[in-house]
């Protein structure tokens, strides 16, 4: 049944000039103070002596980075210094809104299930996570749990090439060996036939009402001729395996403690207020629809999927748009564990160049624009699922 | 997260308040009856709480010195810890009228952010530690190490320069506080700590077995540590300068804690009788009581004692180049008259 829209009725309505003329002389006043802040701040920065402006940016940084997305050395300018910490802060925070939206369905449905311990394990999770400050959990992630890892010389082998200590995670790193573009657009070709089976199988049911295993035959193929465009090509894909080398290892992919404790806390944390948001979703789906669904023989898991997640994601997604905010705001805490993100990296400028005015402007941007991005992908998404009125 | 909202407030502080520099901080001070005086978060030995709760070490002897000539009574100090960051910013907003918390003269602080240097109270130079069974005796052999360090500070601009110049992969691991680093090192995170020698010193003394730690014998960097006063208050600048000259000349001449009121009695050496106040009245060209000496040397003893008391007794620092200048040491007062 389609929604009849009604929007509330707009305040600036022709022939009322008097509000008109009062919402005027308030903006004017706002602007006003806004002006004033601004020339007073550039006259009080010239009558100490303090520089201005952003002209700082292109010059050199000269200060070390320890874990960075993008080569880097301190010959670099302020402003590249300044962007690696942008990209620390998206990276960390991309990865934490992902694993916590995964962990927090998963959680939300574990609080709700019939299964006592499932569901008990959940409610402590969720409390204890909720009420701990994160900082708190940050500094126990990061001098307790990760601390307690052996030391390089004694790292722990996980299996050939993998390792951990306390200095971090170190995996093989692959190399691209000749041959390695046409296997990647082998792999490509594989994945778009696969997933061409599973819309056709989709489709042959809707058609014939036959059930065909399309996810599993999608997958299959998938693997099936990527493994064989793999062989073809000469096996493209080579490893840098992480060796212990005088103080740590060297070559590898390595994900750093600072880095690993900053993820864990800020998904851990983000999680639990998440799985609050889909219970409360699941439990805005009338018990009705559950138990008609139980009574046409569906299978739990169909109804967890196809009746009862659809329609709690509608009340869930406003709520977890408000976490996704704070999860974002949240990762400046990095700068209490020694993780070179956006604030770290900005404040060692301010430290060094006292134009603390601009960086603060800077950080104020950038989680404005990193929020407002949030926001507007999720109200696209909220208005998406919403046209589906039960 | 709190040290970035008191940064905002310092920020906040320097956009709103206009023209506060040419108020006069001497009067200030007066008005306010105390000095507040930035002081490190906690670093033994230069500004530290005691279990009494009261700032103790060089640099809050300084506070209270400034305090003595100044006020007459060197306990109006009030102490605002400062991070590293925003102990430039404090200055240069009036949060604080001065800082004491080792901090680096350098030229870009000393002339573009707003903030002024005074004198030197201790020249100080950045070098590492490492655990002792590492086997190593040089910083040269430190290639491929991670090493702790502390955000907004020289010592991270150092240990870039040190690593470039001598072509040694240094992995750094940056942290807001002193503490946080040290910790980080002595969990085994980073192989090296990097801070000024004195610090490193302190750090060692206050582990379980200082002798599994080894200080390594370079020093990578001059790090000449002076209070700050803020830019443009020429008056203010000359008390805190002077006032320091004070007590490093009163070592020279032999005026202690103890003997200061014989001196400013008997004393018939003329450069005893300028700096106390006997004659002469050296306190009346920087606006202060012609006691000013006599009150702060009384409070805290000359400079030689507030080392030994600060340093020596508790850290066991050698007094190095903190010597006078007659001793081979780079201490020397200006001229007091």
């Amino acid at each position: 049944m389609p929604m009849t829209k009604t929007r509330a009725k707009s305040g600036f309505a022709l022939g009322n000039i008097g509000s008109m003329a009062s919402q005027g002389v308030v903006l004017a006043v706002v602007l006003g103070f806004v002006y004033l802040l601004f020339t007073n701040t550039q006259e009080n920065l010239a009558l100490r002596g303090i520089e201005s402006g952003f002209t700082f940016l292109d010059k050199e940084a000269g200060l070390p980075i320890g874990d960075s997305l993008i080569a880097y050395t301190p010959m670099r300018s302020y402003g590249y210094a300044f962007l690696v910490g942008i990209l620390n802060t998206l990276f960390v925070s991309v990865l934490a809104i992902i694993l916590s939206t995964i962990l927090g369905v998963f959680v939300g449905v574990a609080r709700v299930s019939h299964n006592w311990l499932l569901a008990k394990v959940a409610a402590v999770y969720v409390e204890t996570l909720r009420n701990l400050p994160l900082l708190l959990t940050l500094f126990f992630i990061y001098t307790v749990v990760l601390a307690a890892l052996p030391h390089p010389r004694d790292a722990i082998q996980l299996v050939e090439g993998v390792y951990l200590s306390k200095r971090g995670f170190y995996l093989p790193r692959p190399l691209a060996e000749p041959g390695f573009w046409s296997f990647l657009i082998a792999a490509l070709i594989a994945f778009a036939l696969g997933l061409a089976f599973w819309r056709w199988a989709a489709l042959y049911k809707l058609r014939t009402g036959k059930t065909l295993p399309g996810f599993w035959g999608g997958l299959g193929i998938f693997i099936v001729l990527t493994a064989l465009a793999y062989l073809i090509t000469g096996r493209p894909v080579g490893s840098e395996l992480p060796v212990y080398a005088g103080f740590n290892f060297k070559g590898g992919l390595a994900m750093k403690p600072e880095f690993a404790s900053l993820l864990i806390g800020l998904v851990l944390y983000t999680a639990a207020y998440i799985g609050e948001n889909v219970r409360s979703g699941i439990q805005s789906v009338e018990a009705g629809q559950i138990e008609a669904a139980n009574a046409l023989g569906v299978s739990n898991a169909v109804v967890t999927r196809k009746v009862l997640l659809p329609q709690a994601l509608r009340v869930t997604i406003p709520a977890t748009t408000n976490d996704y905010a704070s999860l974002v705001k949240n990762s400046s805490l990095a700068v209490a564990i020694g993780y070179p993100d956006m604030v770290s990296i900005g404040g060692t400028i301010i430290g060094q160049n006292g134009q603390a005015v601009e960086i603060i402007a800077m950080w104020m941007a950038v989680y404005l624009t990193i929020n407002l991005i949030i926001s507007l992908g999720m109200n696209t998404l909220n208005a998406r699922v919403q046209h589906a009125e039960r | 997260m709190r040290n970035l909202v008191k940064l905002g407030a310092i920020a906040a502080a320097a956009m709103a308040t206009a023209g506060a520099v040419s108020a006069g901080t001497l009067d200030k001070v007066r008005e306010a009856g105390e000095l507040a005086c930035g002081v490190s978060e906690g670093v033994p030995g230069f500004s530290n709480p005691n279990s009494d709760g009261d700032w103790v070490g060089l640099d809050a002897d300084f506070c209270r010195a400034v305090a003595a000539a100044v006020l007459g009574d060197a306990s109006k100090v009030r102490y605002v810890p400062l991070a590293s960051k925003q102990k430039v910013l404090a200055v240069s907003s009036g949060q604080v009228d001065m800082t004491s918390r080792t901090t680096t003269w350098t030229m870009k602080r000393d002339s573009a952010e707003g903030v002024d240097f005074t004198a030197v109270v201790y020249y100080d130079g950045q070098g590492f530690m490492v655990k002792s069974d590492a086997g190593i005796t040089s910083a040269k052999e430190m290639d491929g190490a991670t090493v702790c360090v502390t955000t907004g500070t020289t010592t991270e601009l150092n240990l870039a320069d040190y690593g470039r110049a001598n072509n040694l992969t240094l992995e750094p691991v940056v942290f807001e506080g002193k503490r946080e680093a040290v910790d980080a090192y002595a969990s085994g995170r980073c192989d090296a700590l990097t801070t000024d020698m004195s610090q490193l010193a302190a750090f060692r003394s206050g582990f379980a077995d200082p002798s599994a730690h080894t200080i390594l014998p370079e020093v990578i960097s001059k790090e000449p540590l002076a209070p700050l006063v803020a830019h443009g208050d020429n008056q203010w600048k000359d008390i805190v300068t002077w006032v320091i000259y004070g007590i490093i000349a009163a070592e020279e001449l032999g005026v202690t804690q103890a003997n200061v009121a014989d001196m400013a009695a008997t004393s018939t050496d003329p450069n005893i009788q300028r700096m106390l106040g006997s004659t002469g009245d050296t306190g009346g060209f920087i606006g202060l009581e012609s006691t000013w000496m006599f009150d702060a040397i009384s409070a805290v003893g000359n400079y030689g004692e507030i080392y030994d008391r600060n340093l020596t007794a508790t850290l066991g620092l050698e007094r190095g180049i903190n010597a006078q200048w007659k001793d081979g040491g780079v201490l020397y007062a200006m001229p007091i008259r």
